[in-house]
C-alpha cells in the first residue's frame, strides 16, 4: 500500500492549499479555467497559481494584460456559456475597477434572464492588511455581501482555503473568495484529495461559556489569541469561525450567543456599515431575550489603512482590543470571574 | 419551408412567407410596430419605464441576424428590442416583457431594458453602456476553447466607444483572435448630446483598427449592404480568423427615450434622414427586383395584424404572483448550496 492511500491528509500552507484547490477542480472538470494577470507563466504573485500552467496550459491558465473589468467580463460570457472560470483579481482593492462587471453584471444576469441563466464564475481575490498602505489593504467583503448575488467565503485556515474554493467553483451561482495575504504561508492540515467545505456553516474554533466572539478570516486568530488572555482571567471565549458570510449561519452564532449572553464580532476591516453590525442587528432580533449587554464591535478604523507599522497595528482589530472589549462588556461579571 | 434563421416558428409558420427577403421586410415592420405600439402604451401610461426605443435601426439587427445560426450568441444593449425581435423572440415574449407579465422573456423581472435569453442565443441586453461587450468577447472564448464554430456578435451605440470597458475587450478579443464581430451603430447621439461634440476622432473604425481587427464602415440604412459588410465579419470570425469591427451609420429617427423632447437638433435634420428610412428603402430594392405591390403591403398588413394580436395577448398575460418574487435569485440555503 502506498502512502498516498493511507495518508489522506498532511500538513501545507494555505496558498498550497488553494493551488490544490485549483488543480483538482480544473482535473475533474474540462470547462473550470483560470484567468487573471499573472496567474500563468508567473504561477500567480501569491504563488497561489505555481504549477498550474505546466499541468493545464495556456488557454486554461490563462494570462491577461492589466484589464480587470474587461477580462471579469471575458469571464461572465464564459459562464454564461456554460464554462467555470475562475477570476483572479490581485488584490482586492482592484475589485472596484471591475465592480460593474462583477455586481452590475455576475450579481444580477440570473435575474435578469428570469431565472434560465446560470451564473457559475468564480472570483478569487486576495485581502489583508500587511503593510500595504491605503490601496492595497483593503478588504471589501462587506460590499459583495451588501448586493444580492454574490456568495461570499473568507477563509482562515489552509483547509478551508482549499475546501471553499472547491465548493465555490462547483456553485451555480457567482462567488467570492477572499484570501488573506497574512495567511499564505500558515500550516495547517489540509486533506490530500478532493476536500469540500460547504458555504453556510460556520465552525467553532474554541469552545467556551463565557462570552462568544464571532470572526472570520486573519481575525479568527486574532479571536483566538484574545480567548487564551481572557482564559488567564478565568473568562472562557467561545470563538466562531463564520467561514461565509453569505450565506450566514446565523443558527450557529445565535446558539452561541444564548448560551453566553455576550456577543463581540471581530474583522479586519472597516467597522462602519460593516459585516459586524449586521450580525449584531441579526443576533439582537434572534436572541434578544438572552443578550446580557450590547453586541460589540471589533474592527479596522473607519480610515484608510495607514502604511507606517506603529499606526497600521493600530488600525488591526488585534487581541489586545478585543481583550478589552470582552472585559468592558462583562463589565462586573468579568471582573468577579478574574479575582 | 424551413428558413433557417428564423428562430421563432410562428413567424414562419405564421406568416408563411416562401422568399427570405419579404421575411426580412416583415422583421423590420414588426420591430418598428413594436415600438410605435410601446411608445403609445407609454404615453397611456401602461408601461412604467420610458423606453428607448431604435427607430432608424432595424436594418442592422435583422440584417446581422440574418446572418447567424444556432450556438451563435448577440449581446446588445438597452436599445435592445429591435434585436431581440430580430434574433428571434415573440411578439408575445417581447410585449408580456414590456408589461411586466409572467409571459415576458424574463418573467417580468427585467423589462424593457433586458430583453434576451439563451434560448434565443442572446445575452439580456444590457443597460450599463458597453458592458454587454466583455460579455459577448467570453462567449466567443468559451466557443473558441470548446473548438466550436460559433460566433458572438456585440452590438452596441458610437456612445459606448468611449467606455474604458470597450477597449479592454476589443484589446482581449485581438489578443485571443476570438470570434467576434464587434458592430457600432453609429446613430449620431449618445443620449442627448451629439456624437460630432463628445468625440475627438470622428472615425469610429480607427477604434477597431488601432486594436489590429479588419474594420469596415457601412450604410446601416441599407439591409443588403449590412448583410454584406456584417457577413464578411461573421465569416471570417467562424473560419478562425478571429474579431473584426464594422461601423453601421444610421439615425435614431427618435429621441434617446420616450420623452425626450429633443432640443439638441433641428426637426429638419430627422425629416432628412427619413427619407433613407431603411424600411422604405429596402421595400424599394424589392420592387426594382420585381416584388409586386401587393405583396409589399401584405407583409406590412400581417405585421401590423401581429402585432396587433401579440399585443393584446399579453396585456391579457398574468402578472407575476409575489410568492415567485425571488426567482432568479439564490435560495441560500446550505443544503442547496453544499451539493
Amino acid at each position: 500500500m502506498s502512502n498516498d492511500t493511507i495518508i489522506s491528509s498532511r500538513e501545507a500552507t494555505y496558498a498550497v492549499a488553494i493551488a490544490e484547490a485549483i488543480a483538482i477542480e480544473m482535473e475533474r472538470d474540462p470547462s473550470v479555467f483560470l484567468v487573471g494577470e499573472e496567474v500563468g507563466e508567473f504561477g500567480g504573485v501569491f504563488t497561489t497559481s505555481r504549477g498550474l500552467i505546466e499541468r493545464f496550459g495556456p488557454e486554461r491558465v490563462r494570462d491577461t494584460p492589466i484589464a480587470e473589468a474587461g477580462f471579469s467580463g471575458v469571464a461572465i460570457g464564459a459562464a454564461i456559456a456554460g464554462m467555470r472560470p475562475i477570476v483572479e483579481i490581485m488584490f482586492s482593492d482592484f475589485l472596484f475597477v471591475a465592480a460593474d462587471q462583477l455586481l452590475n453584471q455576475a450579481a444580477k444576469l440570473r435575474f435578469m434572464s428570469g431565472g434560465t441563466l446560470k451564473m457559475p464564475l468564480t472570483v478569487r481575490t486576495t485581502i489583508g492588511v500587511t503593510g500595504g498602505g491605503p490601496q492595497h489593504s483593503q478588504s471589501l467583503e462587506a460590499v459583495f455581501a451588501h448586493l444580492p448575488g454574490f456568495a461570499v467565503a473568507l477563509p482562515s485556515t489552509p483547509a478551508d482555503a482549499k475546501g471553499l474554493l472547491a465548493s465555490a467553483i462547483r456553485m451555480d451561482e457567482p462567488t467570492i473568495v477572499f484570501e488573506h495575504r497574512g495567511l499564505l504561508f500558515t500550516k495547517g492540515d489540509v486533506p490530500k484529495n478532493e476536500h469540500l467545505v460547504p458555504f453556510g456553516h460556520a465552525a467553532i474554533r474554541r469552545v467556551g461559556r463565557d462570552v462568544t466572539l464571532v470572526a472570520y478570516s486573519r481575525a479568527v486568530s486574532y479571536a483566538l489569541a484574545a480567548a487564551e488572555t481572557l482564559a488567564l482571567s478565568g473568562i472562557e471565549a467561545e470563538v466562531i469561525d463564520l467561514r461565509t458570510i453569505v450565506p450566514l449561519d446565523l443558527e450557529t452564532v445565535t446558539a452561541s450567543a444564548v448560551r453566553t449572553g455576550y456577543v463581540v464580532v471581530v474583522h479586519e476591516s472597516h467597522r462602519n456599515v460593516g459585516v459586524g453590525a449586521e450580525i449584531a442587528a441579526s443576533v439582537s432580533e434572534a436572541a434578544w431575550g438572552s443578550l446580557r449587554a450590547p453586541v460589540q464591535r471589533v474592527c479596522g478604523l473607519d480610515i484608510p489603512v495607514p502604511f507606517a507599522q506603529t499606526l497600521e497595528g493600530a488600525w488591526i482589530p488585534g487581541p489586545e482590543r478585543i481583550v478589552q472589549t470582552v472585559l468592558n462588556s462583562l463589565g462586573d461579571r468579568g471582573l468577579i470571574s478574574s479575582t | 419551408m424551413v428558413i433557417p434563421w428564423s428562430r421563432t416558428p410562428d413567424y414562419g409558420e405564421r406568416v408563411r412567407m416562401t422568399d427570405p427577403h419579404l421575411l426580412k421586410l416583415y422583421k423590420m415592420h414588426v420591430i418598428r410596430m413594436f415600438e410605435d405600439r410601446c411608445e403609445a402604451l407609454y404615453r397611456e401610461a401602461k408601461i412604467r419605464a420610458a423606453l428607448h426605443l431604435s427607430s432608424g435601426q432595424e436594418a442592422i439587427a435583422v440584417g446581422t441576424c440574418s446572418l447567424l445560426v444556432d450556438g451563435d450568441v448577440i449581446s446588445a444593449t438597452y436599445r435592445g428590442h429591435g434585436w431581440a425581435l430580430a434574433r428571434g423572440m415573440s411578439l408575445r415574449q417581447a410585449f408580456g416583457e414590456i408589461l411586466g407579465r409572467t409571459s415576458g422573456c424574463a418573467a417580468g423581472r427585467a423589462g424593457t431594458k433586458h430583453f434576451g435569453g439563451l434560448e434565443l442565443g442572446m445575452v439580456p441586453t444590457n443597460a450599463i453602456v458597453g458592458a454587454g461587450i466583455p460579455i459577448a468577447v467570453g462567449f466567443a472564448m468559451a466557443a473558441q476553447m470548446r473548438g466550436q464554430a460559433s460566433v458572438a456578435v456585440a452590438a452596441f451605440g458610437e456612445g459606448a466607444t468611449s467606455q474604458g470597458v470597450f477597449h479592454e475587450a476589443l484589446s482581449l478579443a485581438s489578443l485571443w483572435r476570438l470570434p467576434v464581430v464587434f458592430i457600432c451603430e453609429n446613430n449620431r447621439y449618445s443620449e442627448f448630446t451629439s456624437a460630432d461634440v463628445m468625440n475627438p476622432a470622428h472615425d469610429f473604425g480607427q477604434r477597431g483598427s488601432s486594436y489590429g481587427l479588419p474594420t469596415a464602415t457601412c450604410d446601416g440604412m441599407d439591409l443588403q449592404t449590412v448583410i454584406d459588410e456584417v457577413g464578411e465579419a461573421v465569416e471570417r470570425a467562424r473560419n478562425g480568423g478571429g474579431p473584426s469591427f464594422v461601423v453601421a451609420d444610421t439615425y435614431r429617427f427618435c429621441g434617446h427615450m420616450t420623452g425626450d423632447p429633443q432640443p439638441y437638433r433641428e426637426k429638419s435634420e430627422v425629416e432628412k434622414w427619413r427619407l433613407r428610412d431603411p424600411i422604405q428603402l429596402y421595400s424599394d430594392v424589392l420592387r426594382q427586383a420585381g416584388v409586386r405591390d401587393v405583396d409589399l403591403d401584405g407583409v406590412k398588413d400581417r405585421a401590423f395584424r401581429d402585432v396587433e394580436e401579440a399585443e393584446l395577448a399579453a396585456s391579457a398575460d398574468p402578472e407575476p404572483q409575489l410568492s415567485e418574487i425571488g426567482l432568479g435569485t439564490p435560495s441560500w440555503s446550505p443544503a442547496m448550496v453544499a451539493s
